[in-house]
């Protein structure tokens, strides 16, 4: 098992290795049958394992691979901890990988960095099974800035257009913001436990949880609570959660393929998983449950209203994939954290599905991006077509397809968490979650009318080139489509409520909704039919279907309208709420006039004026003056050495 | 007894042999095919590592009355110090035919040092110690004259040659007082008789111990005993300052470990404020001179004076840690300066010795590859993580932290952030300078794929220090 | 009677004339060899009278293995003398300087 573990890491590395140093060597096919196959044999080994660690009730792995250095009793280690959650994440990564590595043969098909492009995704598939397979902090905090740095080097893949730098600059800060807070939150764990393995952090969970830590002027704060919390600011950076959000958006800059795996269905579920694998540690503290809960429900709703003002089709599935983020992590801030991995997983179909079918238009379109410009494409794409209709619905969580199953599951879950003392936070989250589904339903089939039906917006001679994309590209369509449809039908009964996770989630037992939820399921049709009558999820998700076509297709002159009579409002969405303006106005601003100050005062005038040149110059000077000992006389060469051993002997006679 | 008795010393007996065939053989080879004399030295040096690994006996040994010794500490610094002459005989081999100097000399004295440091290496007394000794001197203070129309390499040699005398003087009488006080020269007896009459642990006895630590400091080139250092470094053709700069400290490392930890460990308390002293003004002296170079093999000659002071400060930690520290440091040390040596060497040709640090300028333009292989020499010297000499350090650094001393440990933190900057000196030259020199390099492809592995090496014992760590552990214990 | 203690003051005092020529010696390359030489005897001295007080042979051998090394030791010196004074037409200990600081 561990030759399978240790192959399914390496093949992609060495894959992107080989891909990236001699790219021009193996040439364009040779980059990508590589690649691909690389990918592929992870994606089997990987269904291997799941096989075996499920089915075949395989045990749980845990061990350690190589130890890269030992300090002070602190191990630190590269190893694999290969449990269900493990393997569950394993599978889908893999296969979305899979997937997309195969449509970026069509995607990328003229592009002068070809090679390159195969070798980055390759590294970040590597980089994301680090991450999701490691036993330690340490492994983790790697892969969570390799897989940081992959998006970063993927968002600005096409480095000569200013906008691609900006944005991967974004991505690249924003980050940081959320690693300060990551790194903390990894610091104050050793501190605690003086270990960086998941397993004796665990064990010790309890202990840190009776500790204080004192923060900001000595006030005590619960040392859980503090480290919770500073763990899920890293999240949030990952994860893109408001307020540190705002760089998945323009990360739609890179090639779409790479949004479709990066930035919308597995590197930014990152932040989804971590907290899931540290649940342990969450589960013992209340207060950094309900900030999860909060940031999510903010993130899940006012996130969505941005996507409904969108008009570039890739920045529409982004407003998308944030709100769908929030929404696993309102899920995690209910404790049911199988719910938000089983989003997760649906959420990975679904949207890559969403990303790769607007790729596909894009192509179809001569890299066109605006959905004004689109329209009646129906006809001349019928895959493209059909794929995105069955992705739009799993998104929007209609009955029977993957996203209802994952996403009315969650509702319920919140709508069931109940633990005392957080009434306001519990009535925010649930009606975050409620309002969210409608507004979910509005963007999508906005986006859907407006480049499907309706008039034909397009150019004529764009339109006379609209045809169906090659094989390359829908096969994936179609393979992901088939699990988008109908993924949850299967799996909502074993993963969700047949104790699938076992031991690597950890519930405190007053906390599980889910085994609530379990309580009352029996079977997926039974669920299904439920959910007519359960709440008003359902309703909702019709009535924005309703309200979207009634308004970008019955009446298309009424949203322009309706932007107008309410400029205000209009105006707030179309800036996304200002934290563009706040984040590089107020904070990037402020720390450049910060930072000068420090450069020209701080920097310039006392440390490299006084401390480094000046220690420089005296140890310069010393420099010159200890060479002249070196007369370059024998007889001063004996004398030195004479002397030193007369004084040697003198203090030997002195020690007696 | 019998001729199975001297298995354990096969491999000097074998390559005195193949010395001894290789000098004849280059008697009857033209000045035109002397590469054949190269071939057959490098012959011997592979057949001396196979002897070594296939002689070992399964257990450490001793023979020849106890002079001799066979223990995996030895097995490890021959194959060592074989693989690092091989190294350097390669590196010379295209410089000396370029400046017309390929002779037989070179190699059969090379062989000869070999010989001497593996004497030494394996030496149980203080005779076969001094044999060993005098046999890698006299190998060296000829290598330096080696260039004889060179009027500052027939100073360098004079002067090494006079010093090293002193030292060796000094030693012998250091030895003779030793053996008077403990009626032996073998160290296990030495070590023996003065845990049995601890009131042979008194001044005479000190007195011969001082005199051997001068010899030992002077043989590693340690402040006070480091001035012939600089001058044979930038005095000596480049290959025979490669030489010198390497396998020779296998020896010296040998040689403490030898003298002062097994045969005179009763005297430990005493000869640790001796060789601390020393390690600390070797440290400090060589870091800061080195900054005030121009001459790239003087600045290297420095820099070696300070990593001295890092062995020498691991033995002087005083446990088995320790000298595994201070054994990973040299093994590792000693590829990193073949390597920036070689380096050196590929930069010179017929007309123009590449001495000058400044003509390292621009090297990155020139060939990207071996500039990075230079880089990854001198961010190996400077310790810089992940390179290996990086893990070195830190070894070291703990060590002493263990033994009590964190004065020590901050006095090498800030030797290596001074030492630091000479190494980046040469890294900005060659990076962030023009060239001055635009001429191609004309080393053969053998040559330049072992420089490669070098530089790699350099890079992936950093990498991955561990079973070397392990192994040097391993041969201590 | 002369006993060890004066065979040890006599070689102590070889030992320091040897080592005081060699560093106030300043002029001749040559004289410097003779004092290398008297280092060696001096420890021959040394050697001797130890092995004859501890009634101990080693000390003896030893002290033929180091006039066997001190003879090449010699010839090498005095090569290198050679060598340096073909290319510098000097022995003079003053002007061996050129490498310095």
């Amino acid at each position: 098992m561990q030759t399978i573990h240790l192959t399914i890491v390496l093949a992609p590395l060495l894959a992107a290795i080989v891909a990236g140093l001699f790219g021009k060597q193996i040439g364009r096919a040779g980059a990508h049958w590589l690649t691909i196959l690389a990918v592929g044999l992870s994606f089997v080994l990987s269904m291997v394992v799941l096989k075996d660690i499920y089915w075949d009730g395989g045990a749980v792995e845990n061990y350690s691979v190589y130890t890269w250095a030992v300090s002070d009793g602190l191990r630190m280690e590269v190893g694999f901890l290969i449990d269900r959650l493990t393997a569950l994440m394993m599978v889908v990564v893999t296969f979305v990988s899979f997937m997309v590595h195969i449509y970026t043969i069509g995607y990328m098909h003229d592009d002068p960095g070809y090679q390159r492009f195969f070798s980055y995704i390759s590294l970040f598939t590597f980089s994301m099974l680090m991450l999701v397979m490691s036993n330690n902090f340490l492994q983790l905090f790697f892969g969570w800035e390799a897989v940081g740095l992959v998006s970063y080097l993927l968002i600005g893949f096409w480095f000569k257009r200013e906008s691609a730098i900006f944005a991967n600059l974004k991505a690249f800060l924003v980050n940081r913001v959320g690693d300060f807070g990551f790194i903390l939150g990894i610091a104050a764990i050793v501190m605690f436990t003086n270990s960086l393995d998941y397993m004796t952090v665990f064990g010790a969970a309890g202990d840190i949880a009776r500790q204080d830590i004192a923060v900001f002027g000595g006030s005590p704060w619960n040392a859980m609570s503090v480290i919770c919390i500073l763990l899920f600011i890293g999240a949030m950076g990952k994860s893109a959660q408001a307020p540190l959000h705002v760089w998945l958006p323009d990360s739609m800059e890179g090639p779409t393929p790479i949004s479709a795996l990066i930035h919308a269905a597995t590197m930014v579920t990152a932040g989804i998983f971590m907290v899931a694998r540290m649940s342990p540690l969450f589960e013992l503290s209340e207060t950094a449950l309900a900030v999860v809960l909060v940031i999510g429900s903010i993130t899940a709703f006012f996130m969505g209203l941005l996507g409904i003002v969108q008009n570039d089709i890739k920045r529409v599935v982004a407003y998308s994939t944030l709100s769908q983020l929030g929404y696993m992590t309102v899920a995690l801030g209910a404790s049911a954290y199988g719910a938000a991995i089983f989003h997760l997983m649906t959420h990975a179909f679904f949207k890559a599905l969403l990303f790769l079918a607007a790729g596909s238009v894009i192509i179809a379109m001569h890299h066109e991006q605006d959905i004004r410009k689109m329209g009646g494409i129906r006809k001349y794409m019928p895959i493209t077509y059909w794929t995105s209709l069955v992705g739009s619905l799993a998104l929007i969580g209609f009955p029977g397809f993957a996203g209802f199953f994952s996403k009315d599951a969650l509702i319920e879950a919140v709508r069931h968490s109940h633990w005392e003392g957080q009434g306001a936070v519990y009535w925010i989250a649930y009606l975050s979650v409620l309002l969210g589904v409608f507004v979910t339903a509005l963007y999508s089939f906005r986006m859907f009318f407006l480049v499907f039906h309706g008039k034909e917006r397009m150019d004529e001679h764009t339109r006379s080139h609209i045809h169906e994309t090659p094989a390359v590209v829908t096969v994936p369509l179609v393979l992901l489509a088939i699990p988008s449809a109908v993924i949850g039908w299967f799996t909502i009964g074993p993963v969700l409520f047949g104790d699938f996770f076992g031991p690597s989630i950890f519930v405190l037992p007053g906390h599980d909704v889910l085994a609530e939820l379990g309580a009352e399921f029996h079977g997926s049709a039974q669920f299904l039919a439920h959910s007519f009558t359960a709440g008003p999820a359902f309703y909702l998700a019709a009535a924005g279907v309703l309200v979207a076509w009634f308004l970008y297709l019955k009446r298309p002159d009424l949203p322009e309208a309706i932007a107008n009579r309410m400029s205000g409002l209009y105006t707030l969405l179309d800036r996304k709420y200002y934290f563009d303006e706040l984040w590089i106005n107020g904070f990037a601003a402020g720390g450049r006039r910060l930072g000068r100050f420090l450069w020209t005062r701080g920097d310039e005038l006392i440390i490299d004026g006084v401390l480094v040149n000046g220690t420089a110059n005296s140890v310069g000077r010393l420099a010159g003056t200890l060479r002249h000992l070196q007369t370059g006389y024998l007889y001063h060469y004996a004398f030195a050495m004479i002397i030193a051993l007369t004084l040697f002997l003198g203090w030997l006679l002195w020690l007696q | 007894m019998t001729i199975s008795d001297f298995l354990p010393a096969a491999p000097e007996i074998s390559l005195l042999c193949s010395i001894c065939a290789v000098l004849l053989i280059d008697l009857f080879i033209s000045d035109e095919k002397r590469v054949v004399t190269f071939w057959l030295a490098l012959v011997a040096l592979l057949l001396n590592i196979w002897v070594v690994v296939v002689s070992a006996p399964p257990d450490p040994t001793t023979i020849f009355d106890g002079s001799y010794i066979y223990d995996p500490l030895s097995q490890v610094l021959k194959v060592a110090a074989t693989a690092v002459v091989a190294l350097g005989f390669f590196y010379a081999r295209d410089y000396l035919r370029q400046v017309g100097m390929l002779k037989g000399e070179f190699f059969v004295l090379g062989l000869f040092g070999l010989l001497g440091i593996m004497i030494m290496i394996s030496a149980g007394s203080l005779l076969t110690m001094y044999l060993g000794l005098e046999t890698l001197s006299l190998a060296l203070y000829a290598l330096v004259a080696f260039d004889r129309e060179s009027p500052q390499a027939a100073e360098s040699a004079m002067k090494y040659f006079v010093l090293g005398a002193i030292a060796s003087g000094a030693l012998l009488y250091g030895i003779s007082w030793i053996y008077g006080v403990t009626g032996s020269l073998k160290f296990a007896e030495i070590s023996q008789s003065i845990a049995v009459r601890p009131e042979l642990n008194d001044v005479p006895l000190w007195f011969g111990m001082a005199f051997l630590v001068v010899g030992i400091a002077f043989k590693f080139g340690a402040v006070p005993f480091h001035m012939w250092l600089p001058d044979v470094y930038q005095g000596a053709r480049s290959p025979v300052t490669l030489y010198i700069a390497s396998a020779p400290k296998l020896a010296a490392l040998a040689l403490i470990l030898r003298v002062l930890v097994d045969g005179l460990e009763g005297l430990h308390g005493v000869w640790q404020g001796m060789v601390m002293v020393i390690a600390v003004l070797s440290l400090v002296i060589g870091n800061v001179v080195a900054i005030a170079q121009s001459n790239i093999k003087r600045m290297l000659g420095y820099s070696a004076i300070a990593h001295v002071g890092f062995i020498l400060l691991a033995v002087f930690a005083g446990s088995e840690a320790g000298y595994a520290a201070s054994l990973f440091y040299t093994l590792t040390y000693v590829i990193m300066a073949a390597g920036a040596f070689g380096m050196v060497l590929l930069l010179s040709r017929q007309g123009f010795e590449a001495e000058a640090i400044a003509d390292f300028k621009g090297l990155n333009a020139r060939s990207p590859w071996f500039a990075l292989m230079m880089l990854f020499f001198m961010f190996g010297m400077a310790g810089v993580p992940p390179w290996v000499g990086f893990f070195a350090k830190l070894n070291v650094i703990n060590v002493v932290l263990d033994a009590g001393f964190p004065g020590l440990a901050i006095l090498m933190v800030l030797a290596s952030v001074v030492g630091a900057y000479y190494y980046l000196r040469v890294v900005w030259y060659m990076y962030f300078e023009r060239a001055e020199d635009k001429s191609v390099f004309q080393a053969g492809r053998d040559t330049r794929a072992l420089l490669s592995l070098n530089g790699l090496a350099v890079l992936a014992l950093g990498i991955a220090p561990g079973w070397l760590l392990a192994l040097c552990l391993a041969v201590i214990g | 009677m002369i006993g060890l203690y004066h065979y040890l003051t006599i070689s102590a005092i070889l030992f320091a004339l040897a080592v005081a020529g060699i560093f106030i010696n300043r002029r001749n390359l040559i004289v410097l060899l003779m004092c290398i030489e008297l280092v060696l005897l001096a420890v021959n001295f040394n050697f001797v009278a130890f092995s004859r007080y501890l009634g101990d042979e080693t000390g003896q051998a030893f002290v033929f293995f180091i006039l066997t090394v001190a003879a090449a030791e010699a010839a090498i010196g005095l090569a290198i003398l050679v060598v340096l004074f073909r290319n510098r037409r000097s022995i003079n200990v003053q002007e061996l300087d050129s490498m310095k600081g």
